[in-house]
């Protein structure tokens, strides 16, 4: 009976999350553009628009443009700070820890707000690259953290041994324990790529007007009503965070990244 | 390598450019927003430095109040949701296999990181008159012709349950993966069910992750802002909503600033909350 409770449970809870985005993959390959399901006749052809259709393009190079750089700041900030956290005793450093996982406690609209008004009081207001500097620093709570948890990995005699054998800071960090961390450097920009590359409020609230990412593409597009290219975009992102995420577990420890303690386990 | 405190300048090297992409990126503008909340609004949407409350008398008004206390209601509502059905499906999932796991967990995180727009879209077709579930009724019978279930409080409801769930069992998870196996065991050879197990050792085993918890959910479904308005009429808008609102289409930053300072308290009050929880939790 328990037994079959829990398939039973395991399988609500799993249609729960997968059933509207079948209902969307089976939209996306509609032939005729209607939203219909189940689908009527089977085409890609809405997958082709979002690279053949000028404005659609754009707005997945603005995406994907905006989620690479923005990651990468992100971890230029997180890096230091947290090898910084790691290799000194400086307890009042700690604030910019805090610091850097404020932005992603609070409600987003309220890191969006701040922005806003400060690239309007600044005058930048509007320009493309402010989006990537609201997008790193809202989003460099994920190095910061996996990094966080990457550097109390570290066993410091390797370090320790290193040091002895007359290696500086700077050997010490590119020879040992950059090797180290890189697994959770690397989830740390995949995490906020993903999220960034899906991130709608702060974009659209510092350069929605003049940059149009896919998500305030899709939401434009929604108020005039229905595309199947939305459909097809949709299911685009969910497959390219699943791609991204599974290779974050072949590559790394998903269970430990997300806060379980031992990899021994079954 | 021991760790020691900085010696020279040179050693606060690496903390340079972090601290100051911080200061000035986040900890500036926050306090613009703090200032901006005190500004007087003129006409065309400027503003003109002042120091006046006249911006949090009006989000005091009985409409602004009346639009807080949906928000707040809503919040409270997706959190007890998502950590009723969260509780049970994550210790599950923490007794599956570590492959069947991370089979979950990729499922989970992609869930999580999809756009809000890109959910109210999705619920939006689900709940749709056209492709939508009642499709599925009208062929099994339970209904004669297919409805529309959107827009509706139920809809913002699910979606909005939807979006906090991934985020739910995520931060349940690590939790509930270190609570000690044997607990479970003890009760279970002293003859109590799984379920009676689960409710009288478990959930009082994990009281305090579970307020954490709530709280957490709480403020994560505080921060929805187009589901809302997706999936919603105009009386089902949040907080959130009404911010966006008043700072890109009535161009009135002031008042904006000041629902957002709003919002920052209650949040900061709850987060506060979280860690007296949290404490009290270790010292238990």
């Amino acid at each position: 009976m328990i037994r079959w409770l829990k398939r039973f449970y395991f399988l609500v809870i799993g249609l729960f999350l997968s059933l509207p985005l079948i209902v969307v993959a089976g939209v996306s390959v509609n032939a005729k553009q209607t939203l219909a399901f189940p689908p009527q006749g089977f085409s890609l052809s809405w997958y082709g628009e979002i690279f053949s259709n000028t404005e659609w393009r754009s707005a997945l190079i603005a995406s994907v443009v905006l989620a690479t750089t923005s990651a990468a700041l992100a971890v230029l900030i997180a890096l230091p700070l947290s090898w910084f956290l790691w290799r000194r005793i400086a307890p009042w450093a700690n604030i910019f820890q805090v610091l850097g996982i404020a932005p992603f406690t609070l409600p987003p609209v309220i890191t969006a707000l701040g922005l806003l008004t400060f690239w309007a009081t600044t005058g930048f207001y509007g320009q493309p690259w402010t989006a990537v500097i609201g997008h790193a620093i809202f989003f460099v709570t994920l190095p910061l953290v996996t990094l966080s948890l990457g550097f109390s990995a570290i066993d410091r005699s390797f370090v320790e041994a290193a040091a002895t054998m007359g290696a500086n800071d700077r050997t010490i960090f590119r020879t040992v324990v950059l090797p180290l961390i890189l697994p959770y450097l690397v989830s740390g920009y995949a995490f906020a790529f993903v999220l960034s590359l899906n991130e709608y409020i702060v974009a659209y609230m510092t350069v929605g007007f003049t940059l149009e990412t896919l998500p305030i593409k899709i939401f434009n597009a929604l108020r005039y009503g229905y595309t199947p290219t939305m459909a097809s975009v949709t299911i685009l992102f969910v497959f390219t965070a699943a791609v991204i995420f599974s290779l974050v577990a072949k590559f790394g420890d998903l269970p430990k990244l997300l806060g379980a303690m031992a990899s021994d386990e079954p | 390598m021991k760790r020691e405190p900085p010696q020279s300048i040179a050693d606060y090297g690496p903390l340079f450019f972090p601290a100051g992409m911080l200061l000035i990126f986040f900890v500036v503008p926050f306090g613009t927003m703090i200032a901006v909340s005190f500004f007087k609004r003129q006409e065309g949407g400027f503003y003109t430095p002042a120091f006046v409350f006249s911006n949090y008398e009006r989000f005091l008004s009985a409409f602004f109040g009346g639009v807080l206390g949906f928000s707040l209601m809503l919040a409270v509502t997706v959190a007890i949701c998502c950590v009723v059905l969260a509780l049970p499906f994550t210790y599950l999932l923490s007794r599956l296999s570590r492959r069947l796991q991370v089979i979950w967990l990729v499922g989970l995180l992609s869930v999580l990181s999809l756009s809000e727009v890109i959910i109210g879209f999705a619920w939006s077709t689900l709940l749709s008159r056209t492709a939508g579930l009642s499709n599925l009724f009208v062929k099994i019978g339970l209904l004669d012709q297919p409805v529309a279930l959107f827009p509706s409080f139920g809809a913002v409801l699910t979606g909005m349950v939807y979006q906090a769930l991934p985020y739910t069992i995520l931060v349940l998870y690590p939790a509930i993966v270190r609570l000690d196996p044997t607990l479970m065991e003890a009760a279970r050879t002293l003859g109590s069910s799984p379920i009676r197990a689960f409710f009288n050792v478990l959930v009082p085993a994990l009281r305090n992750t579970i307020m954490a918890t709530l709280i957490m959910v709480f403020i994560f479904a505080l921060g929805s802002y187009l589901l809302p308005q997706i999936l919603g009429r105009p009386q089902h808008w949040t907080l959130s909503v009404l911010i966006t609102d008043q700072a890109i289409y009535q161009s009135n930053m002031p008042f904006a600033a000041a629902m957002a300072v709003f919002l920052v308290l209650v949040t900061l009050g709850l987060v506060a909350l979280t860690l007296l929880i949290g404490r009290k939790g270790e010292k238990a």
